[in-house]
């Protein structure tokens, strides 16, 4: 999946994750990853959830940000797959 | 085996992560995620997400889990249902339903469903939300327009406004539509469920409806708060003698059957089917096979 453009999902409520997906920066392709956690000693838990997804989404080169709020990982999961859609065009909400 | 209660179905926006994470521990017999009314256009592929990994991850125990997809004539309705019927949904309650040909529809998208994600042909069940006067008008034909129906719905809100009406504490907007809800369920041999009472702060008329709606033979009713679930139950439990007298009553008919014969007399009073099979339900109601 081709990340053409700015895609965001989710919240900054309780339990949920707010993502930002964006193309990666001219000369920097692969993915570069910003999460921040109420709680850094889950940050890596996160980071892990977030790749799982981005992985699923087919995605090799963005730039992601997550402001996680003790999301669950089936949430992180599904604000990444969303942010994704939509920033690949093919969000069909 | 004991039959499936749907005395409280809850409502949970299918776009909050905490709602739909903990829809379940409030002790609703079914949860409806909501992917209809409550998620803006904006929102609806994230709330399909939501919903579709939450049901992928997490255990709900035994609560049934039904989804609310949006209505067949918008242009979210096709991947609603293929996304929920891969994730294991138990039933689909379809808003909206106007006709049979509505429930035929809905039928041919989930078996399409079933097909395509591996699940078992027939597994996915049914249930109509009936919102206008041509789907009252329609109850019977809508409830029997496919096996796998379990239960029609009243939903007032919609109702009301076609009928160019409000919502009153007594309800009266609502009693044709109730009467006739419940009959043709009834016939159809599906469950009968109640709308939802939007007042969460009017408890003493929301225990009011539930006790109207109880004595119509609702088998129960769509809940949007927690706090609304005890209520129903206590409406819908049987009374202790209630319960002591059911049993008698099986007990005297299945000796009887014994003995051959289809009816018995307990107490100088006749048994007989329609008398066994209300002592059953109340042994249902009570949580006894």
């Amino acid at each position: 999946m081709e990340i053409i453009k700015i895609g965001m999902a989710g919240t900054l409520e309780s339990c949920d994750a707010s993502v930002l997906v964006e193309p990666p920066g001219e000369g920097a392709p692969g993915l570069s990853l910003e999460i921040q956690c109420p709680d850094r000693r889950f940050a890596g838990h996160v980071e892990r959830a977030v790749r799982e997804a981005l992985a699923e989404a087919g995605v090799a080169s963005a730039r992601v940000s997550v402001r996680d709020r003790s999301a669950l990982d089936c949430t992180i999961r599904a604000r990444v797959l969303a942010a994704c859609n939509r920033a690949s065009g093919k969000a069909t909400s | 085996m004991i039959a499936r209660l749907r005395r409280t179905m809850l409502f949970v926006p299918g776009n909050n992560p905490a709602m739909v994470k903990d829809a379940h521990i409030y002790g609703s017999d079914s949860i409806i995620f909501d992917l209809e009314d409550s998620v803006s256009p904006g929102e609806k592929d994230a709330a399909r997400l939501l919903v579709r990994c939450s049901l992928e991850a997490l255990d709900y125990g035994r609560t049934e889990r039904v989804v609310r997809p949006n209505a067949l004539d918008t242009p979210w309705a096709v991947a609603d249902i293929q996304a929920m019927v891969a994730a294991g949904i138990d039933v689909v309650r379809l808003p909206k339903t106007e006709t049979p040909g509505d429930i035929r529809q809905l039928e041919e998208l989930v078996a399409e469903a079933e097909r395509t994600s591996g699940r078992p042909a027939g597994s996915v069940r049914l249930m109509a939300a009936l919102e206008s006067p041509l789907a009252v008008i329609n109850a019977y034909e809508i409830a029997k327009a496919s096996p796998r129906m379990v239960a029609i719905a009243l939903s007032a809100e919609d109702y009301v406004t076609c009928l160019k009406t409000t919502r009153s504490r007594e309800g009266v907007e609502l009693a044709e539509a109730r009467g006739r809800i419940v009959i043709a369920a009834k016939a159809a041999g599906l469950m009968a469920i109640d709308t939802v009472f939007s007042d969460v702060a009017d408890e003493e008329g929301f225990a009011r409806e539930v006790a109207l709606v109880k004595q119509m033979g609702f088998d129960g009713k769509s809940v949007i708060n927690p706090n609304q679930i005890p209520v129903v139950h206590a409406a819908y439990l049987p009374r202790k003698e209630e319960v002591l007298k059911a049993r008698r009553i099986l007990q005297a008919a299945e000796e009887a059957e014994a003995r051959g014969s289809g009816v018995t007399s307990l107490d100088g009073k006749m048994i007989d089917k329609p008398i066994v099979e209300r002592a059953r339900r109340v042994l249902e109601l009570a949580g006894e096979a």
